[in-house]
């Protein structure tokens, strides 16, 4: 397994930027995710990292080593793609051991049995071996996918959105096994998603992509509670946190178009008018509440319920365990846990430290 | 107790019946549109049944008035077609009525018609001409088209789409426009009646279909294919073959057909660009319009011969072909 | 709005069932989802009910006139697709105004309906705009304008947010609720995502294989599920569902680990249970409570992150493979390293039991 590093990579399509100066690392055996919506360059970095894309500028290295001038046969890299991996007009066990099969690895066929059969054990897809793949489901045939990309023992996975084109269901199930696997192998995998949740239940660290650059790297926890900006609070959370609009005024908060009033200690340091984020779970209806409310709507999730409050003109969304007594209409009171407030800039979104 | 991991095949492509496709009215007025159906194509055979009767028609029979419906079929017709003749005159014809036994069965049929057989047409010569110059060129358009199409479906070639227009425009033009100007051009190469000359001229006007058709086709298949077999180890030329032509036969197939159906029946050009070494089929037939009295059942027996090659090709490349008009059908 | 009834409905394609036989009553006004994984029959019976598929036996009735044999555009329903299939060609105006069109209405009416589903669905600015410029939330929205125009009598709606981005998809999913509260409209909503099904409906269907498996509020469902697959499909996680052996009023999932059920079940459970007394028990992750002394044991398999809380999988001491693990939900602060000795506790009014071979639940009444 190797490191991978990319240094300022920049490309360009016609007159589209897709990536500027991009940069970070991916320790030996990390499990590394691109998080970032649709169009953020997710792909294009991934597919410059396995040389089916030449960038225009920066470099890509591997412990150390500058590989940016080898073509994809070389870099000894697996991809795993949203779709259209597996060959149609083969059978499980062919596609599986197509890689094996390349010209350049010279692997003889016992040998080829061998790995094609252990890795379909791992991934418990034996009994498929002998089957056309046209005639699987979709989770059989993402299974396959990743096992091309197992059976051959790269020095670096590449994921492209594995699990986007599956049922919630089974995306569950396939990321337990994606974890399970990497951390058993400890293998460096790069993994692209827009998914916030297999960004937050899969990675070491994450990387947040928008619009070709980088505005964060960290561990899931550091995203989740220090995001670098509005893009990257609103990016992770579900359901996603409240942005407002505030003001400060003699030492206490004041949120726009509402009646609530936050006075916290050290507040002089933030700019007369700011975005205060809160995440709804730190905003808690409570027959105590220092702010009132209106139920605008309720949506249960069974563990929990997204509680729509609206105070004044502004709507918040909180986050409530187990199932809710609340009707649309009720009035409510509720309470803001002051120690969890996100500040940033209200133009450049950017994190008030 | 994996229950919704593997819910069974992907669906199956099912077809959607709609209830307006199944009440008594559209069920009628449905099978209404299959009678018209019927006729048409009926009355559009026509053409094709009355050549193939004429094919077996003695001479007599073809020109009786009012039309014979019922008759005593002869191989009259392919034995003309097959030879040259002269008419006998009064004195050989009465000889060989007394002496018979001498003439084989094709002489019989001669002399019936008061003719003799005076050696082999052309017509054998022309078919194999025409063999050859369509099957060449079929093949090259098709081979050269398929490489064309793969590097504009998949490499981002400078002034792609004015080549692409450029290509398909030749295909604007009528024919017979440039046939003067290609004239003067194949007398001066020397590529008059050459088979040769034929080649490159059916295989350069094929090229344009061929080309746009098999883009079609390749665009459809995903590139993510290819990608996997670079990044596991194989060159472009290896993915190109193992993955790229398996997944292309409907469409090669299809072009095929189109593009031998063009060559085969191509008139304007072999009548002009030819003369006796290089001829194809079809000029051949159309000139024994001219010959005094005309022979149709010899040019409908021509005519049958040479609808053969290709319905047999057609009818056996069905199955390739009615996937390939209907484009991209493989869709997951 | 209508109430929609579906009386013994059924879809075969040869021999195969697509939709086993279904009784389903819409109440006027109801927000019903019919949830399920690929393949279950869900969109088949949507589409049964929009007049696209014919039905191969039983009756669809909207408002007590049975339409089961009536043309799409006769029924008076409207669809959303999953892919919009708004008219690339038309404007956003046209697309809006082409239902209106197609049932000859004055152009007064269209004008005046066309600006009050523009107002409602706030998209006044996209009028003039094609389709293909739009982002894919947007294009939803005007979809719903499409099928909102027309006033039916009913909607029924495609995966309409499976084509969208995750953050896209829980904004758009309150705004469909908010529409549906406001305009009282009857609903059929389709999806494969649980929590779309869970936030929205007010009653959900939840198919597998071409049967209903259970049909209930999201309470329900989520409660008192009816039988294995149920329990598992709901939730996120699903239901840990644990196989054991019950006797001598306690099951034993392994030397190391029992759990003594409610004295209220035992009856039922004497009845329900196979002869051997085979039980599948049955709870959901935030029924677990960790605790020094808990009565079941076991070590940290992993842990989950997800923000304002985690996940533990833990396996279950004395359990032979991954079948043995179970998942817990914990706060976020938790900090517990691979390989630690856990222990928890179940709450006993949240626990369910089921029978391992009929897959059904076991109800504590059926003694």
């Amino acid at each position: 397994m190797s490191n991978v590093t990319l240094h300022n990579i920049t490309k360009e399509f016609r007159d589209i930027t897709a990536l500027s100066s991009v940069s970070f690392e991916v320790k030996d055996g990390e499990f590394f995710v691109l998080l970032g919506p649709t169009g953020a360059g997710k792909t294009t970095t991934l597919r410059i990292i396995a040389g089916l894309e030449k960038q225009d500028d920066g470099t890509v290295s591997f412990d150390g080593e500058d590989i940016s001038a080898l073509p994809p046969a070389d870099r000894d890299v697996a991809f795993v793609f949203q779709q259209y991996s597996l060959y149609p007009t083969m059978s499980v066990y062919d596609n599986l051991a197509f890689p094996l099969r390349s010209p350049l690895r010279k692997i003889p066929e016992p040998d080829i049995k061998k790995r094609v059969e252990t890795t379909a054990e791992t991934l418990r897809i034996s009994h498929l071996l002998a089957r056309k793949t046209a005639k699987l489901s979709g989770g059989e045939m993402q299974r396959v996918a990743i096992g091309r990309a197992i059976v051959r023992t790269p020095r670096v996975y590449l994921m492209d959105e594995p699990l986007s084109n599956l049922d919630a269901k089974l995306r569950e199930a396939l990321r337990v096994e994606l974890q399970h696997l990497q951390k058993t192998q400890r293998s460096t995998t790069v993994f692209v998603t827009h998914d916030q949740i297999e960004a937050l239940t899969m990675a070491d660290r994450i990387g947040v992509l928008r619009q070709g650059q980088i505005v964060q790297v960290g561990s899931p926890e550091d995203i989740y509670d220090r995001p670098a900006s509005t893009f990257v609070a609103e990016m992770v959370g579900t359901p996603r946190i409240n942005l407002v609009e505030a003001r400060r005024e003699d030492g206490a908060i004041y949120i726009k178009d509402s009646q609530v009033r936050m006075s916290i200690p050290n507040s002089g340091n933030l700019p007369s008018s700011f975005l205060l984020g809160v995440r709804p779970e730190d905003l808690q209806p409570s027959s105590k509440g220092e702010y009132a409310g209106e139920i605008a709507l309720t949506e249960p999730l069974g563990v929990e319920t997204i509680v729509h409050i609206r105070s004044g003109n502004q709507r918040f969304l909180s986050l409530i365990p187990g199932m809710t007594h609340f009707k649309i209409g009720d009035a409510v009171k509720f309470n803001i846990a002051p120690d969890r407030l996100h500040f940033f800039q209200s133009n450049s979104g950017n994190r008030i430290q | 107790m994996a229950r919704f991991e593997d819910m069974g095949p992907a669906s199956p492509v099912v077809e959607s019946i709609r209830v307006d496709m199944v009440n008594p009215t559209a069920r009628l007025l449905g099978k209404i549109r299959a009678a018209i159906a019927v006729a048409l194509a009926t009355i559009l055979l026509i053409p094709v049944y009355v050549m193939i009767v004429t094919s077996i028609k003695s001479y007599n029979d073809v020109v009786a008035i009012p039309p014979k419906l019922v008759f005593e079929p002869t191989m009259q017709g392919f034995v003309f077609l097959f030879s040259e003749r002269a008419v006998l005159s009064k004195a050989q014809l009465e000889e060989y009525q007394k002496n018979p036994g001498e003439l084989d069965f094709i002489g019989q049929l001669a002399l019936e018609a008061g003719q003799q057989v005076t050696g082999p047409s052309d017509y054998v010569g022309r078919l194999k001409n025409s063999l050859i110059i369509a099957g060449v060129s079929t093949v090259l358009s098709v081979v050269l088209g398929f490489f064309a199409a793969y590097a504009f479906s998949r490499f981002n070639v400078p002034g792609k789409n004015d080549l692409l227009f450029f290509i398909l425009s030749t295909r604007m033009l009528p024919a017979v426009v440039v046939t003067i100007p290609l004239f003067l051009m194949y007398r001066t190469l020397r590529l008059h009646d050459t088979h040769l000359g034929m080649i490159l001229l059916y295989t350069v006007f094929n090229l344009s279909f061929s080309v746009w058709l098999l883009k079609g086709f390749i665009d459809e298949i995903p590139r993510e294919y290819e990608d996997a077999a670079l990044v596991d180890g194989y060159s472009r030329l290896e993915a190109f073959f193992k993955i790229v032509l398996p997944q292309s036969v409907t469409g090669l197939a299809a072009t095929t057909v189109f593009c031998l159906i063009f060559a085969w029946n191509e008139y304007a050009f072999s009548l002009m660009l030819t003369s006796e070494k290089a001829r194809t089929a079809p000029p051949s037939i159309a000139t024994m319009l001219g010959r005094g009295v005309v022979e149709w059942q010899a040019i409908a027996a021509g005519s049958v011969l040479f609808l053969i090659p290709v319905v047999v090709i057609t009818f056996a490349l069905r199955k390739y072909l009615l996937r390939g008009v209907t484009f991209g059908a493989i869709r997951q | 709005m209508a109430t929609i009834e579906l009386r013994k409905v059924e879809k075969k394609f040869g021999t195969a069932y697509a939709v086993e036989p279904m009784d389903l009553t819409i109440n006027h006004g109801e927000f019903v989802v019919l949830l399920g994984p690929s393949g279950c029959g869900k969109t088949t019976t949507l589409r049964m009910i929009s007049g696209l598929e014919t039905v191969s036996g039983g009756h669809i009735y909207l408002d007590g006139r049975d339409v089961t044999w009536l043309h799409p555009s006769d029924r008076d329903t409207a669809f959303v697709f999953q892919l919009f299939a708004l008219y690339p060609h038309l404007t956003v105006r046209q697309n809006i105004a082409f239902p209106l069109q197609a049932q000859h209405e004055s152009p007064e009416t269209i004008t005046k309906r066309v600006a009050e589903t523009v107002e409602l669905l706030k998209i006044g600015d996209l009028l003039n705009q094609r389709p293909g410029n739009l982002s894919g939330g947007d294009r939803q929205r005007v979809a719903l304008a499409r099928a909102l125009v027309r006033h039916p009598a009913a909607f029924l709606m495609d995966e309409p947010l499976g084509a969208l981005d995750a953050d896209f998809r829980e904004t758009m999913r309150a705004e469909i609720k908010r529409l549906h509260i406001e305009q009282n409209a009857t609903t059929v909503y389709v999806t494969h995502d649980q929590i779309e099904a869970m936030a929205m409906a007010d009653k959900i269907v939840v198919m597998s294989n071409a049967v209903v498996q259970h049909i209930g509020s999201p309470a329900e469902v989520y409660h008192n599920p009816s039988n294995l697959f149920v329990a598992a499909f709901i939730g996120s996680p699903g239901m840990n569902l644990m196989a054991g052996h019950f006797a001598n009023q306690t099951v034993h999932f392994s030397d190391e680990n029992s759990f003594k059920p409610p004295k209220e079940w035992n009856s039922a459970l004497q009845v329900g249970l196979p002869s051997e007394g085979e039980v599948i028990v049955g709870f959901r992750p935030e029924v677990a409570r960790l605790s020094d002394k808990g009565a079941l044991v076991g070590d940290v398999y992993a842990v989950d992150i997800h923000g304002s809380y985690s996940v533990l999988h833990v396996k279950l001491a004395g359990s032979k493979d991954e079948l043995g693990i179970v998942h817990l939900r914990a706060d976020r602060r938790t900090s517990h390293p691979i390989g630690a000795k856990v222990s928890f506790d179940l709450d006993p009014e949240m626990v369910r039991f089921f029978n391992p071979q009929t897959e059904a639940a076991i109800r504590r009444e059926n003694a």
